[in-house]
């Protein structure tokens, strides 16, 4: 379980120097928030010294601060960029700091709405239960759970993503069944600082996985996957790691895709749990992948972590996720991401941008290889 | 005027809400903090324009801000009023290869363009500071900075090669070659209108786009660091190497921590050069010039691992701004004074005096600017900004640091507000009537951050 850091001996800290709103060789802004906000309050360094003044009752709460809070997508950039030592904890001061407002209540109205709706309905929308039902392959013992995550089991387009891993297993074989009732995971919750609601959460799930006999977990969603691995502490693979073997040990008979490739680093998958290699050994495998100049650790965030892609503070006509398909335009005809809440964030910016740019799920691409 | 603020930069990019005001009131130093009323981000000249006029007919002061990252609180609106954040000016306007310079917008960060030109001109490089990457070019040359060039060709603030400008009065003006000529190539042979614009931290005007001279970059660059435990030796150390005129970058430094440190002082000189035969003959002459030092056994070249090599060829060197970790406080600041390399010596004992009285934490760093013409010694001190009385003492100090070098002959730089009164406590009386009168002419009503250069 995540440790709630002491902030209180942590953000007097930081000195507000602003390496951690660059990539490593500083040529673009590379925290979201700032990139999109672009006041100082917006970045790693504000967001310190905002919660050490509201702390020291130097200001007090505001829907406003509440804002700014929240529209950290936790991307984790500035935990790999600041130069402090205590740069490993700063994301987890943002989590502590959010939570310790949620204990008083304090939680702007998005985000208010998102934990409502995810402790009555297990998704943040407050759609209607059995979410994968259209699966038809309820888990019986299977090898693998397949968790969806909220995202790709109610967006259109992640929905396709998933049905697109779905034809993929089927072809290598590959025993897996779904919870057709399948329940958040919670890995927003415990990031956005609602820790009773994930511990609820993740109390559900692991009774739902030990009556049903779960070991292990496989997953499309580099959120769940974090939960699952690191708070969970659970046996779970990520999807871009199972393709890969399955390819690598020709389960997946793949041929080459047309157009030029590129990838886009999931925070969650990439700079949270270090898979960085997997998708780019696919990708290299089935056609032409070129790297854009932000990728891996330097990878630039869509905007939609840490419930962004509901509460939506970093959406607009200076978006990040509008950045980066401009980027990625400039880079390939293909833009590849492994992550539902990416794929939905990214290609709605390239309609917004009226972008000739495809953005597919590595399953996606994947699947077309196999066809080729 | 928020309504009036709201319709030059578009809403989104203005804000009286108490989380920027909070932090636009201070930067990461000792000085107090002081509250904006506003603060802006305006994306265009003729946006920076439309603030100054309004501020004007308010008679509500503006003060421009870069990346507030010179420490003496020198973006704190002393009278309220308008912080203008410049940092979304941020492009790129054009580099001239053959001519060899640049013109930017004023919000362009130290950090981009050196990245945009490793990518774009990798045979070109600009004189980067070892500020952290978010510094601005601009404000960086107009406070007088100075970077890894430095040691050959000045001051940044003499690699200006021209600027537009937004007086006080809201009129927008062009010096240098790009006043007459469609190039940025240099201030001559004009009439110098770019001094009433360097050095006023932003008391005469906001200066909107600048052009800046660019320079070679070698292929090889490598570093040595030449120990000596005898400060009154440094000050000829330094002459020798500047005289080989093989040293690209020439710094000093001398601090507490880590123990092996301790007593010594360490110049650090950087070479540059095109094949590795130059590189090794430009360091022969430089080693060849301290031979007499090493032969008396008063002074060596300190081995260094590839590790320590690494990180002192870093661009900006990332390690020094972790001195702000020293007391675990997140805070430092210091005295850059500006004074004759020949007083390395006094300088160095009055800074030991200082810190041995007040007990406090210390550093010293020093860049030599010109071919050894003169030196900004920086005298750091490193406080925990939760603990007051921490600060206080850093305070105490700078203070009493700032007192010590104009004492000495020497001149602080990027004077925080009360320092520039103590330098104009010094200064010669024709000298304080001018700088009274150009701000009379240019500000009128006072607008343009006041409270900086204040002759009473
Ligand atoms: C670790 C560390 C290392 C450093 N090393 C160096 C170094 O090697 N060399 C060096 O020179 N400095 C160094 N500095 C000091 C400082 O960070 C730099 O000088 C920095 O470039 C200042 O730029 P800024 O954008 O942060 O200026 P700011 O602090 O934002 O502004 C400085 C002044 O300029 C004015 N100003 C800003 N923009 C404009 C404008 N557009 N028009 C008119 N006036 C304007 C402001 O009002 C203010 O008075 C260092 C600082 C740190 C923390
Ligand atoms: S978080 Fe780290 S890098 Fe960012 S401003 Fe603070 S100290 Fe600097
Ligand atoms: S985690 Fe990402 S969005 Fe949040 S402050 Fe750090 S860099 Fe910015």
């Amino acid at each position: 379980m995540l440790e709630k850091v002491n902030y209180a001996e942590i953000v007097h800290r930081c000195f507000r120097c602003g390496y951690c709103k660059f990539p490593s060789d500083y040529s673009e802004i590379n925290c979201p928030s700032y990139a999109k906000y672009r006041f100082e309050t917006y970045f790693s360094g504000g967001r310190m010294w905002l919660i050490r003044a509201w702390m020291n009752n130097e200001i007090e709460w505001s829907e406003h601060l509440g804002e700014i809070m929240y529209s950290c997508s936790t991307c984790r950039n500035c935990v790999e960029h600041c130069v402090f030592k205590f740069n490993e904890q700063l994301v987890d001061v943002f989590i502590a700091a959010r939570s310790d407002m949620v204990e008083r209540g304090l939680v702007p109205k998005k985000v208010g709405e998102f934990f409502n709706n995810l402790a009555k309905f297990g998704n943040p929308w407050g759609y209607a239960a059995k979410r994968l039902e259209w699966v038809g392959r309820d888990y019986a013992n299977n090898e693998f759970l397949l968790h969806a995550g909220c995202v790709a089991a109610y967006d259109d387009r992640a929905k396709k993503s998933l049905k697109a891993l779905l034809e993929l297993l089927d072809v290598a074989g590959v025993d897996y069944g779904v919870f057709s009732d399948e329940i958040c995971e919670g890995n927003e919750a415990v990031i956005m600082g609602e820790f009773g609601l994930f511990e609820q959460l993740m109390e559900q799930n692991r009774k739902r996985f030990e009556e049903r006999g779960v070991k292990k977990v496989l997953t499309p969603d580099p959120h769940a996957f974090n939960a699952f691995r690191n708070y969970y502490g659970l046996d779970v693979v990520h999807h871009t790691q199972l393709l890969w073997n399955l390819v690598n040990d020709g389960e997946l008979k793949v041929g080459k895709v047309e157009g030029k490739l590129t990838y886009h680093d999931p925070c969650f998958l990439g700079r949270w749990n270090g898979v960085y290699k997997e998708p780019r050994k696919l990708l290299s495998r089935i056609g032409s992948f070129y790297e854009m100049p932000r990728n891996r650790k330097d990878s630039f965030c869509c905007g939609g972590g840490s419930g962004n892609f509901y509460t939506d503070y970093l959406g607009g006509k200076d978006s990040p996720a509008r950045m980066r398909v401009k980027e990625a335009a400039e880079t390939a005809e293909i833009l590849v991401t492994s992550c539902p809440v990416c794929l939905m964030m990214l290609d709605n910016a390239v309609s917004d941008e009226g972008l000739e740019l495809d953005v597919r799920d590595i399953s996606e691409v994947v699947l077309e290889a196999l066809k080729s | 005027m928020y309504e009036e603020l709201k319709a030059i930069v578009g809403e989104e990019f203005v804000s009286k809400e108490p989380e920027e005001l909070y932090i636009y009131s201070s930067d990461p130093g000792t000085m107090p903090p002081v509250k904006p009323d506003y603060v802006v981000m305006p994306k265009t000249t003729e946006e920076v324009q439309k603030i100054v006029l309004l501020a004007n007919k308010h008679k509500v002061p503006v003060v421009p801000m870069g990346g507030a990252l010179s420490l003496s609180g020198l973006v704190r609106p002393l009278r309220g009023g308008i912080v203008v954040d410049m940092k979304r000016m941020d492009r790129i306007i054009e580099v001239n290869e053959k001519a060899r310079y640049a013109v930017i917008e004023a919000g362009v960060s130290e950090g981009r363009l050196k990245a945009y030109l490793d990518k774009k001109y990798p045979s070109l490089r600009i004189s980067t500071p070892d500020a952290p990457p978010i510094a601005t070019v601009t404000a960086n040359a107009l406070i007088h900075g100075s970077g890894r060039l430095s040691q050959i060709y000045g001051f940044h603030s003499e690699m200006i090669t021209g600027m537009e400008v937004v007086l006080p009065t809201g009129e927008i003006c062009r010096v240098g070659s790009c006043s007459v000529s469609p190039y940025w190539f240099s201030r001559s042979p004009l009439p110098d209108l770019a001094g009433l614009f360097i050095g006023w931290f932003g008391r005469t005007g906001i200066v909107t786009k600048l052009g800046i001279k660019l320079f070679p970059k070698h292929r090889y660059r490598d570093v040595m660091i030449f120990v000596t435990e005898n400060p009154s030796y440094v000050s000829d150390v330094i002459w020798r190497v500047a005289h080989t005129e093989m040293a690209e970058d020439i710094t000093v430094w001398a601090q507490p921590r880590p123990e092996w440190a301790e007593g010594f002082q360490h110049t650090t000189i950087y070479v540059t050069a095109d094949s590795e035969e130059e590189l090794e003959f430009k360091k022969k002459i430089i080693r060849n010039a301290l031979m007499d030092y090493i032969k008396q056994k008063e002074g060596g070249f300190l081995y260094l691992t590839p590790g320590m090599k690494a990180m002192f060829l870093q661009e900006p060197m990332s390690q020094l701004v972790r001195f702000a970790d020293v007391r675990r406080g997140g805070g430092f600041e210091y005295v850059g004074a500006i004074l004759p390399v020949d007083l390395f010596d006094v300088a160095y004992q009055k800074g030991l005096e200082i810190v041995e009285r007040l007990g406090i934490d210390w550093a010293f760093s020093i860049r030599i600017i010109g071919r050894s013409h003169c030196m900004m010694f920086a005298y750091a001190y490193p406080f925990n900004r939760a603990d007051e009385e921490d600060v206080e003492r850093a305070r105490k100090a700078l203070h009493e640091t700032n007192k010590a070098v104009l004492e000495m002959g020497g001149i602080p730089w990027k004077a925080e507000a009360p320092a520039q009164q103590l330098i104009l406590e010094s200064m010669d009386e024709g000298a304080k009537r001018l700088i009274k009168s150009v701000i009379e002419m240019l500000d009128p009503n006072g607008v343009m951050n006041p409270g900086n250069w204040e002759v009473k």
